[in-house]
């Protein structure tokens, strides 16, 4: 009996001890349980939104090379800010960007400018001419062309300077010419250069005018030279991802789409430095404002229009020809929307009262009634809120850069409408929330890079900066220079040519004419003239 | 180390709701296939910003960072939940808890550049989760509720 009793008291502490012991194992239970049907849930709200939303799978774009195929010689024609980047995607930088961008480099492990240099392919082509009004500008393209620290082969030549575009368009052995230049300049160096039979990249804003534009074209066409317009942009993976996202409907019927600049600093507002060593001697002014509607003598004035000559109607078209034109070209790559039949604008100089003649707060409408679309554009040069681009669709808003749910949007995020017709029933069924992104595109997010200004970080939220290709980080306006040369090599046509550049630059000019004019202006298609 | 009974269910509570929060951190990050903890570091501020960035622009330890803390994580809530070796689990989980509080401590005057989701000075959630961890660690309760208990030897009543 007694033992029996101890028995039963054993098990009885046996099973106290098993049952103390396993006691949490059912919250474990519970909590595989319950992870399961998140995870599932998660699962199939995924497959509900991806799977009849974006049918086609995004492999990456892949770089192919035309770049062994044929060596090409080059000039560059406006060595400054822009043109020394386009000539860094060609393969040449300064030894004092060189040095200047590795020693950042050292000291900030995140700054990755030298590794995206480095890294980026040998374009197979030479830099062997010069041309710039300014002496310091003309000695440092040639110190690019002849600095060995750059990736792919050693430079094969010294470029030559020479005074004038012309000189260096005489040379036979040149077969392609970036034009840098400011805009009042490159409708007469283009046209000149196709006469001459070399293929050129321009930059934008294609022309300072819209005559100026026609005749652009028209030579281009004639000539049958590759022509690539500056909206590096073309070369930017989230444009070609949200073409695609449009394509299939994801965003519904779409009547409105706002384009944004915001800027708050005096760089940003063209106030760019004047470089201590410029003054008579040293720049060759007559030429620079030959072209120049009004004309003034060398002097304080004149080195204020040379160093920053986007605040001057004179030699540029302000935000139009500079900030619209990329976010016009973008929208057009991603939408295809051609030009517009109406445009009109407005603005003033309302912050930088500092003798320009461009507003630095400017709006733009356009309309394409044939669409049922309307593009708003607007700009301001002293407010640094970052909006970012909209594409409204009557299902979907698509975000293009700029700020949403308290983060940054790097690419793009889609989010559904609540009053969508395509998503009524995901939206009821509680697949959809109309809080937060239904297709996010965010290119190398797990890629860290240390982009510092405020105008770098514009750029860079723009997509202007860098892009992805295959998880490595390239800078697009090599890519584009690339596009070019390989469109020289294969006979085709690069992603920004002669017809989406003439796009570009008809709706351009159409909102400055409209700022002149103070009315709506109308563009004819048949006779290819703004009325 | 005797408890009552009240003092048990509650330092077992206590224990069992940390492990479940450390668990489905470590899971989540392990199922999502974008997450890394770069997000976290690049924002680090104050005395381990210096080591964050470090880590942030080696890809590899970057890896192994975002590694540690996936599996870390997922251990030690697993450890904590199901009651074994759950004394290690809570001095890892204090120690990775304090890491995350050090790398982004909410001092006067440090400004951060993701949005909280609460209003802390000084003291946040890492702060106290760590101390409950240190309060796990000095009293523990596997060995009378959890795996432990098979490890040691049952106490003669």
């Amino acid at each position: 009996m007694s033992d029996q009793t101890n028995q039963q008291k054993n098990t009885n502490v046996e099973r106290r001890e098993l049952i103390k012991s396993l006691a949490t194992v059912p919250v474990f239970g519970l909590f595989l349980v319950n992870l399961w049907r998140k995870m599932r849930r998660d699962s199939l709200m995924k497959s509900n939104l991806l799977s009849d939303l974006v049918q086609e799978k995004s492999a990456p774009a892949i770089i192919s090379s035309l770049s062994d195929s044929r060596h090409l010689n080059i000039g560059i024609i406006g060595y400054g800010g822009r043109g020394s980047h386009l000539i860094r995607g060609a393969g040449f930088a300064t030894k004092g960007w060189t040095d200047t961008v590795s020693e950042n480099a050292r000291k900030n492990k995140l700054d990755k400018q030298f590794k995206t240099y480095m890294t980026q392919e040998d374009l197979n082509c030479t830099l062997v001419g010069v041309c710039d009004l300014f002496d310091v500008r003309a000695e440092q393209a040639i110190d690019a062309s002849k600095n060995e620290v750059r990736s792919g082969g050693k430079p094969k030549a010294t470029a030559k300077r020479y005074r004038h575009y012309t000189e260096l368009l005489a040379n036979d052995d040149i077969d392609a010419v970036i034009v840098a230049t400011p805009d009042h300049w490159h409708s007469r160096i283009t046209i000149d250069a196709a006469k001459a039979g070399k293929h050129v990249y321009c930059e934008k804003g294609l022309t300072r005018t819209f005559d100026e534009a026609i005749k652009v074209y028209d030579t281009v066409k004639k000539t049958g030279i590759t022509f690539q317009l500056g909206h590096q942009n073309r070369q930017v993976e989230a444009n070609e991802k949200a073409k695609q996202i449009i394509k299939q409907g994801l965003l519904g019927k779409i009547n409105l789409v706002e384009l944004a600049t915001n800027r708050n600093s005096p760089w940003g507002a063209w106030v760019w430095g004047i470089h201590p060593e410029g003054n008579e001697k040293t720049i060759d002014w007559k030429t620079f404002q030959e072209p120049a509607p009004n004309k003034i003598p060398f002097g304080e004035e004149a080195l204020r229009r040379f160093f920053r000559w986007r605040c001057w109607f004179d030699y540029g078209t302000g935000l139009s020809g500079d900030l619209l034109s990329h976010d016009f070209d973008a929208l057009n790559q991603i939408m295809d929307i051609g030009i517009p039949k109406y445009a009109s604008s407005s603005g003033g100089i309302y912050y930088y009262k500092d003798g320009r003649d461009v507003p630095d707060v400017w709006n733009a409408t356009f309309e394409y009634p044939d669409k049922d679309l309307t593009v708003l554009y607007s700009a301001t040069l002293s407010s640094n809120d970052p909006r970012g681009n909209r594409i409204m669709g009557h299902d979907a808003t698509m975000q293009m850069g700029g700020q949403s749910g308290g983060g940054s949007v790097h690419g793009f995020i889609v989010t559904a409408d609540s009053e969508s017709t395509q998503y009524k029933e995901r939206i009821q069924d509680g697949i959809i929330n109309t809080k937060y992104p239904i297709y996010t595109y965010s290119p190398g997010s797990k890629q860290i890079d240390g982009v510092t200004s405020a105008t770098s970080k514009y750029f860079a939220n723009k997509g202007l900066l860098y892009t992805y290709r295959e998880g490595k980080r390239v800078d697009p306006t090599h890519l584009h220079v690339k596009d070019w040369l390989d469109s020289i090599r294969s006979g085709g046509q690069p992603k920004c040519n002669i017809e989406v550049a003439l796009h570009e630059a008809v709706a351009c000019h159409m909102a400055t004419e409209s700022y002149f004019k103070g009315r709506r202006m109308e563009w004819d298609p048949v006779k290819q003239r703004i009325i | 180390m005797n408890y009552s009974r009240y003092q048990l269910i509650s330092l077992t509570v206590l224990r069992v709701l940390v492990g479940w929060h450390f668990l489905y951190e470590g899971i989540s990050k392990l199922i999502n296939p974008y997450w890394s903890s770069a997000a976290y570091l690049l924002d680090s501020k104050w005395l381990l910003s210096g080591l964050a960035t470090t880590i942030v622009s080696n890809p590899t330890l970057l890896g192994l960072s975002d590694y540690v803390n996936m599996w870390g994580l997922t251990l030690v809530g697993a450890a904590l939940l199901l009651g074994l070796f759950s004394r290690y689990g809570a001095l890892t989980g204090m120690v990775f808890v304090l890491l995350y509080y050090l790398f982004a401590p909410p001092l006067l005057g440090l400004e951060y550049g993701r949005p909280g989701e609460g209003s802390y000075l000084i003291v946040n959630k890492n702060l106290i989760e760590a101390c409950a961890l240190w309060v796990l660690y000095s009293f523990p309760t596997s060995h009378i509720i959890g795996l432990d208990r098979f490890c040691v030897k049952p106490e003669s009543n």
